[in-house]
């Protein structure tokens, strides 16, 4: 995955988050982290990466 | 409770029984001492009396009551429930009017999300789930009690105090005609959620209350649904709550709704309430002809348990020593099989066959078995009432997900009951690892074909070898076990994994004591000494 198509799937989550009520976006990430996590299809890998996006949250 | 003008005991369909307590000659022999009390003559206590009984061991078993439980509350019955009846000689009526069942559908808001099938197929003796109204229970073992000689039942007969002395347990009762005291040798507390052997003992159950509060009430109607088990999440007519529906004998299905946080519980249970809350689910589920209300109640989800189920002479068995959520049907049936193991332990050693020291595995396979309970229940708690907002979030995303994509709906199976492996018990053999394949030790023996009936029919009615060799089984034969060669070409063999040297060692409850990919007759003999705990010198 190249610099450029990250930041085609980051324009494109805030469109979609743009599109969706605001009480219905965390429902829709919730979606999209277990569509994603079955894609990977490493569990390990899946558990570290929930660790990593749970840092920094209150910087 | 009932509609207005009904008892508590006027049913619809049941004709609640009335029990007189002791009275005239009876009453003379009221304070002899005892070898085994049980305190509560619900599906529990009875199963507990049948099982000593099945030993040739008399018991005394007291219910304050006059008749039965009200309403139906456990409804469903699981298969190794139906492998106990059947090893007690109760089956055949549960077989000739439950209604059996295999498959679960899961809807979300109006939509199927998955359909799931419990393990099933014709190698099976019994089907995985039956549902079957506990007043029929609570008869079809009391029709078993009733003609066995081995037991007297005290009905109206409640027990006001216990007190330890030498070699036993005094029991003070109070019955409609007077109060005496007795001793037993032994106590079986099977007296249920409000347990006052537990108070007396000054004993209390430890564990998690969850949030959701569930209203159950059962309607008679002409409704045409398989014996299928509908979960609705998030429906129409009570949007946020999950409902349950299941169908009994009798045209009666069970409603099972959750309650929202901002419901009043009184309010909720009040008779238009129930009403109008049935009504629309009923609307939900496409019912348009009549219905009559027959009982309801309300619960919420518990994990609770004792630390001990033992108390000195005192063994809690059912309800008064764990409370779980009734999603995975485990109430009634770890019940069942708390009543089968203290019961052909606690015959064993009256029979003077085992030493006491038998009696403590009780607490550690059964309480093993209610832990294992609470994190298979924990977990569909927590998805059919999430408790927390996080909780909340990944259950509505799960539930939306699955809607086009199955692995998610996957999320919402109710993980049924299945019998525990005893795997940390004093009287199970370490589990021989050079099997590949078969149950392990501490394993409920499961079923398969064999000649023309099943793998359990060869069991005997204690201990059973089960081998693939006659010389084996020929150098067994005096042990006292019960020893059955089968073919090694056999399907019982190919589900155990054996080869023509295996052996399972088989206890009185099925499940498994050791198991040998290579047996020696001598190291079967020591498995059966350790899992009997046989008296020195036999």
């Amino acid at each position: 995955m190249t610099p450029a198509d990250i930041e085609n799937i980051y324009d494109t989550l805030a469109v979609t988050l743009d599109t969706i009520p605001e009480d219905k976006r965390s429902v829709f990430l919730g979606k999209l982290a277990l569509l994603l996590a079955r894609e990977i299809s490493e569990p390990d890998k899946v558990l570290g990466l929930i660790a990593d996006a749970a840092l920094d949250l209150d910087v | 409770m009932r509609p207005a003008g009904r008892a508590e005991t006027d049913s619809l369909y049941f004709t609640y029984p009335h029990f007189d307590p002791p009275s005239g000659a009876a009453r003379a022999n009221l304070s002899r001492p005892v070898k085994v009390a049980i305190v509560g003559a619900g599906p529990v206590g009875m199963t507990a009396a049948l099982a000593l009984a099945k030993e040739g061991v008399a018991s005394v078993l007291l219910d304050a009551k006059p008749t039965f439980n009200d309403g139906s509350r456990a409804i469903c019955v699981s298969r190794s429930s139906y492998n106990i009846l059947e090893r007690l000689g109760a089956i055949a009526p549960f077989l000739e009017k439950a209604l059996g069942w295999t498959t679960g559908r899961t809807f979300y808001r109006g939509r199927q999300i998955l359909e799931f099938h419990m393990p099933d197929s014709p190698s099976e003796k019994y089907r995985p789930m039956y549902n079957l109204q506990q007043q029929y229970i609570e008869q079809y073992l009391w029709d078993a009690v009733a003609a066995n000689p081995l037991i007297e039942t005290r009905w109206q007969s409640k027990v006001t105090s216990v007190a330890d002395a030498q070699g036993g347990v005094v029991l003070d009762v109070t019955d409609p005609e007077g109060s005496y005291s007795f001793q037993a040798d032994w106590v079986l507390a099977a007296d249920g959620a409000r347990s006052v052997i537990r108070a007396k003992r000054g004993l209390r159950l430890r564990g998690e209350n969850y949030e959701g509060r569930y209203v159950i009430a059962d309607v008679r109607m002409d409704h045409d649904y398989p014996t299928i088990r509908r979960a609705l999440f998030d429906p129409d007519c009570r949007r946020g709550a999950t409902i349950l529906i299941h169908k009994q004998p009798d045209n009666i299905w069970r409603i099972d709704y959750q309650l929202r946080d901002d419901e009043d519980a009184e309010q909720a249970i009040s008779e238009p309430t129930v009403r109008a809350s049935v009504a629309s689910v009923l609307q939900e589920i496409g019912h348009t002809g009549d219905w009559e209300l027959e009982w309801w109640s309300i619960y919420s989800a518990n994990t609770l348990a004792l630390d001990d189920y033992r108390d000195g002479r005192i063994f809690f068995i059912g309800d008064s020593a764990h409370i779980v959520p009734i999603f995975g049907v485990r109430g009634l049936n770890n019940g069942l099989a708390d009543a089968e193991n203290i019961g052909w332990k606690l015959g064993w050693v009256l029979n003077g066959k085992a030493e006491e020291t038998l009696l403590d595995s009780y607490s550690p396979e059964r309480r093993g078995a209610t832990l294992d309970v609470f994190a298979n229940a924990s977990k569909s708690a927590k998805f059919m009432t999430p408790p927390t907002a996080g909780w909340q979030l990944m259950r509505d995303a799960a539930l939306s997900l699955a809607l086009r994509h199955p692995f998610a709906g996957a999320l919402a199976n109710p993980r049924q009951m299945t019998p525990y492996t005893y795997s940390d018990s004093p009287i199970v053999s370490p589990d021989d690892t050079n099997f590949d394949a078969g149950p392990v030790a501490g394993a409920a023996l499961p079923d398969t074909r064999v000649g023309d009936g099943y793998l359990s029919d060869q069991l005997g009615k204690g201990f059973t070898l089960i081998c693939f060799n006659d010389e084996l089984a020929a150098s067994l034969g005096n042990s006292g076990m019960t020893v059955r060669a089968l073919e090694s070409t056999s399907d019982a063999a190919q589900l155990l994994g054996a080869t023509p040297e295996s052996a399972y060692l088989i206890r009185p409850d099925s499940h498994i004591a050791a198991r040998w990919k290579t047996a020696k007759a001598l190291a079967v003999l020591a498995a059966y000494r350790n899992a009997a705990q046989l008296c020195k010198g036999t």
